[in-house]
C-alpha cells in the first residue's frame, strides 16, 4: 500500500549537480531515510535543473521551502537528523550571503530565487523531469488539448503573433511571422525543427531546459505542427549533451506510450511523429540552414538565404524552426493569453528571458526574469555582485562569439533585444559573462575569434581566412608585436567579414573585437603603443612591481610564487627578482593589500627610480584597471 | 500506460494534486508537528506516523504536514499547531496517537477545533 508522503526533497539532478556528487547525496539520504525509519513519509526526487548551479549539489525541501546547496554525502546524517527529524532548518548548508554569517533557509527569500519571474522554469525543481505524470500534473498538455480542441491553426498563430514572442536562439524573429508562413504556405509534407544546439562558451540555457522540463519543449512542437500543418518534428541536440539526449528521449518515449506522439494524438485525429537527431558538435550547426543540412545527412555548412525556411527548408520542404527555449514558451502561451505574455517585458521585447549567468559573480547559475530587468538587477542582485574581494566589475559579455563586452556605463539598460544591441552586443540565446578587472579585453576579443576561426565551416572566404587573420593580429597585440594601425586594420577587417559571410557566424564573428574596440579602445592603445597590458593577463605585456608603502612584508606573494622570484625578510618590503619573474599574475591574486603593481613591459629593465616614478603614474593614470587600482 | 484522452489527463492531474498541493504550498490545513528532542522524547515521533495513517486512510491530498522544532513549552509535548486558512492557529499539547486521531477527525476534518487537547486557540491560551 502506498503511504502518504509528508516532505519532498527535491534534490536537484542537473548535469553541473551531477558533476558534483548529486547522485551519491541521493544514495546517502535514502540510505538515512530508512535508519531513521521514515523512508515512508519522506522522499527523496531527483529534479531538473534548481538553477542555482554553482552551489551544487543543491536540494530544496517542502513543504518546508529550505534551501540546502554544496551537499556532501558526510553531511547527509546530521542534515536528515536536523531537518527531517527535529524540524529545523540545518544551518551548516543554509545559504549565506556573501560576508555576511547569517543563514537564510527559505528559497523564497534568497535573493537569487527572490528576483526571478518563472515562465520558461515554471517547473524547475517542482517536477521529475523522467516522470510523465508529474507534467501533466502541473498543467502539462492542458495547452495541447486546448489547441485540439477549441482553436483552429489561424487561431493559434494569432495568440503566439500577439504574444510578442521572439526567436529566443539569438536573432530575435518574431515566433509569430515565422509560424504565419509556415501555416499559409500549400505542401504537401512541411516540418518542424527544434534548434537545441547551443553551442557558446558560457551558454548552458537550452540543456537546462531541456533537462528540467523535456516535455514542455515537447508540447510547445506538437503545437507548432497543429498550427502549422506538420506532421513531422525533429529535436536537432548536440551529442554533448548526454543527460539532455536522455530524458528527451525518455519524454519522446513516453509520450508515444500516452497517444501524446503517433497517430491519433488524444483521440483528436491529428498525427505528429518526433524524433532526436544528434549534432555533432559543431557551432556552424546552431545556424538554421546548416542545421538542416546536418540532419539530411549532409556535412552542417549554411547555404544562402534567398528563399526562409518556412517556405523551403528540410529537403526543401516547408520547415518552422525555434529554438529550445521558444519552444517551451508557447503551452503557458496557449493556456494563459497573448496578454498575459504581454504584460511582462516591453512592448517590443515581451515575455522573460533565460540567462546562463556565468564568470566572475558570486551567484553562477540560471536565471530568468522579464526583458526589461537592467544588467545591473541580474549581475549585482540577483547574482550577488563580482566574486573575489577588491576586484570591480568591468565588463559583461552577451551572446557568445557573435555578441561583445558590455562596459560599467550601460548597466542600467534593460535586456531587451534593441537596448542590448545598441550597446554593441546581442541577446542571443542567453549567455552572459561576467568579468571583474582581472580581465584583459583583448585578450577576450582574442579568445572568442580563436572559437569562431576554429568553428567558421569554411564555405565563405572572408570568414574562414579573415577571422584567421584577425586572430593572428590579436595575438600580435597581445605579444608585444602590436603597431600602429593595427585597431583600424581590425575595424577594416571586420567589415568585409561582416559584410561578405553567408550566414550568421560569420556576420557576427567580428563583433567582441568591434566591441571592445568600442567600449575599451584605450586598452588596444595601451597594448599596442606603450606595450602594457594593466590586467596583467598578457605577460609579455606587464612588469610586476611591488610598492614598498604597501608591502607590509607577510610574505603571501613569496610563499604563492611558483618560480621563487620574491624575495624579502619579514615585515619588510619585499622584491620581484625581474629576471626570474614568470609574469603569472599569481603575486597579485594573493596579495591582500592591493601592494604589488602592473607596470609597462619596459619597466622590467628600468632602475628603482624610474619604478616608483611608474608605480606612481600607474595609479594616476586610469588606463590601469587591473587589480592594483 | 495506456493511450490518453482529454479526460484521463484531467484525471492523471486529479491524482497527482496530493504531491503538488505539498510542493507548492498550496493547501486547506497545515499540521505543524513540533519534533524537538523533548518532543520526540515525550513520543511525538508516534504522534506524527499516527498522523500520517490517518491522512493516507482518510484519502485526503492537500493538507500539508511539516516538522519543527521545540515549541517552548517542554513540559506540554508533543505538540502540535493546526491551521485553517482564514482561521487561527489552534496549539495541542499532551498528544498521544489517539489524540491526534481525534483531532484530525474533529478540527481537520470537522472544521471544529477539538477545544479539550488545546493549549492556545490563537492568542488566547485555554489551559
Amino acid at each position: 500500500m502506498e503511504t502518504a508522503v509528508r516532505t519532498h526533497a527535491m534534490l536537484c539532478g542537473g548535469t553541473g549537480c551531477m558533476a558534483s556528487g548529486a547522485m551519491k547525496v541521493k544514495a546517502a539520504m535514502e540510505d538515512e531515510f530508512r535508519k531513521k525509519g521514515i523512508q515512508d513519509e519522506a522522499k527523496v526526487v531527483l529534479s531538473g535543473c534548481n538553477g542555482f548551479c554553482a552551489k551544487g549539489p543543491v536540494m530544496a525541501v517542502y513543504p518546508d521551502e529550505t534551501f540546502y546547496q554544496n551537499i556532501r554525502a558526510e553531511d547527509v546524517p546530521s542534515l536528515v537528523e536536523e531537518h527531517f527529524l527535529k524540524g529545523r532548518p540545518y544551518q551548516k548548508l543554509a545559504f549565506k550571503e556573501q560576508e555576511k554569517k547569517v543563514a537564510i533557509p527559505s528559497i523564497h527569500d534568497i535573493p537569487f530565487f527572490k528576483h526571478q519571474v518563472l515562465v520558461v522554469l515554471k517547473n524547475k525543481g517542482l517536477i521529475d523531469p523522467e516522470r510523465i505524470e508529474d507534467y501533466i500534473t502541473m498543467d502539462g498538455y492542458k495547452a495541447l488539448s486546448k489547441a485540439l480542441t477549441l482553436m483552429k491553426p489561424e487561431e493559434i498563430v494569432k495568440v503566439v503573433s500577439d504574444s510578442g514572442l521572439r526567436g529566443r536562439g539569438g536573432a530575435g524573429f518574431p515566433t509569430g511571422k515565422k509560424w504565419e508562413l509556415g501555416l499559409k504556405i500549400k505542401a504537401e509534407e512541411k516540418f518542424v525543427v527544434c534548434n537545441g544546439d547551443e553551442g557558446d562558451p558560457g551558454a548552458f540555457m537550452d540543456r537546462s531546459v531541456m533537462e528540467a522540463d523535456p516535455h514542455a519543449v515537447i508540447e510547445g512542437m506538437i503545437i507548432c505542427g497543429i498550427a502549422t500543418g506538420s506532421h513531422k518534428g525533429y529535436i536537432y541536440v548536440r551529442a554533448e549533451y548526454p543527460l539532455a539526449v536522455k530524458r528527451l528521449q525518455i519524454a519522446i518515449d513516453q509520450c508515444y506510450e500516452a497517444g501524446l506522439l503517433g497517430n491519433n494524438i488524444l483521440n483528436s485525429g491529428f498525427d505528429f511523429d518526433l524524433e532526436i537527431y544528434q549534432g555533432a558538435g559543431a557551432f556552424v550547426c546552431g545556424e538554421a540552414t546548416a542545421l538542416m543540412r546536418s540532419i539530411e545527412g549532409k556535412r552542417g555548412m549554411p547555404r544562402p538565404k534567398l528563399w526562409r525556411s518556412a517556405v523551403k527548408g528540410l529537403w526543401d520542404k516547408p520547415t518552422v524552426l525555434n529554438n529550445v527555449e521558444t519552444f517551451a514558451n508557447i503551452p503557458q502561451i496557449i493556456l494563459n493569453g497573448a496578454g498575459w505574455y504581454r504584460s511582462l517585458g516591453t512592448e517590443k521585447s515581451a515575455g522573460t528571458k533565460v540567462f546562463a549567468l556565468t564568470g566572475a559573480v558570486n551567484n553562477v547559475g540560471l536565471v530568468e526574469v522579464p526583458m526589461d530587468t537592467t544588467l545591473r538587477k541580474i549581475i549585482f542582485d540577483i547574482g550577488g555582485g563580482i566574486d573575489r574581494k577588491g576586484r570591480k566589475f568591468k565588463a559583461v559579455q552577451l551572446g557568445g562569439p557573435s555578441g561583445g563586452c558590455i562596459p560599467e556605463a550601460y548597466l542600467d539598460i534593460p535586456v531587451t533585444y534593441e537596448a542590448i544591441q545598441q550597446s554593441g552586443a546581442i541577446v542571443g540565446s542567453g549567455g552572459m559573462v561576467v568579468m571583474d578587472t582581472s580581465t584583459c579585453m583583448v585578450s577576450t576579443a582574442k579568445f572568442f575569434l580563436e572559437f569562431t576561426a576554429d568553428e567558421s565551416c569554411g564555405k565563405c572566404t572572408p570568414c574562414r581566412i579573415g577571422t584567421r587573420l584577425m586572430h593572428d593580429l590579436l595575438i600580435d597585440i597581445c605579444e608585444g608585436r602590436g603597431k600602429k594601425g593595427d585597431i583600424e586594420m581590425l575595424e577594416e577587417m571586420s567589415e568585409t567579414i561582416i559584410s561578405a559571410s553567408l550566414c550568421g557566424l560569420g556576420q557576427s564573428a567580428p563583433n567582441p573585437v568591434l566591441s571592445t574596440i568600442r567600449h575599451f579602445r584605450q586598452e588596444y592603445e595601451a597594448h599596442i603603443e606603450d606595450k602594457w597590458c594593466a590586467a596583467g593577463v598578457c605577460s609579455d605585456l606587464c612588469t610586476f612591481y611591488i610598492d614598498e608603502q604597501q608591502c607590509k612584508g607577510c610574505g603571501a606573494c613569496m610563499r604563492a610564487c611558483p618560480s621563487q622570484a620574491i624575495e624579502g625578510e619579514k615585515k619588510k618590503p619585499h622584491k620581484i627578482l625581474q629576471s626570474a619573474c614568470l609574469h603569472c599574475r599569481t603575486c597579485v591574486d594573493t596579495c591582500k593589500f592591493n601592494a604589488i603593481k602592473i607596470l609597462p613591459a619596459s619597466a622590467r629593465n628600468a632602475n628603482e627610480a624610474d619604478l616608483k616614478y611608474m608605480a606612481g603614474m600607474a595609479v594616476e593614470s586610469n588606463v590601469s584597471v587591473g587589480v592594483s587600482e | 500506460m495506456h493511450k490518453l484522452s482529454i479526460s484521463d489527463l484531467q484525471d492523471i492531474r486529479d491524482r497527482n494534486r496530493a504531491t503538488f498541493t505539498l510542493r507548492k504550498g498550496v493547501c486547506r490545513a497545515k499540521v505543524t508537528v513540533h519534533m524537538g528532542t523533548c518532543g520526540i522524547a515525550a513520543g511525538a515521533r508516534s504522534v506524527m506516523t499516527a498522523l500520517m495513517n490517518e491522512i493516507m486512510r482518510s484519502g485526503q491530498e492537500d493538507i500539508v504536514v511539516k516538522a519543527a522544532g521545540c515549541g517552548g513549552l517542554c513540559s506540554r509535548e508533543p505538540m502540535a499547531v493546526i491551521e485553517l486558512p482564514g482561521s487561527p492557529p489552534v496549539i495541542y499539547g499532551g498528544l498521544n496517537e489517539e489524540k491526534i486521531k481525534e483531532i484530525f477527525r474533529e478540527h481537520i476534518m470537522g472544521g471544529k477545533p477539538a477545544e479539550r487537547y488545546a493549549v492556545a486557540l490563537g492568542s488566547g491560551i485555554v489551559f
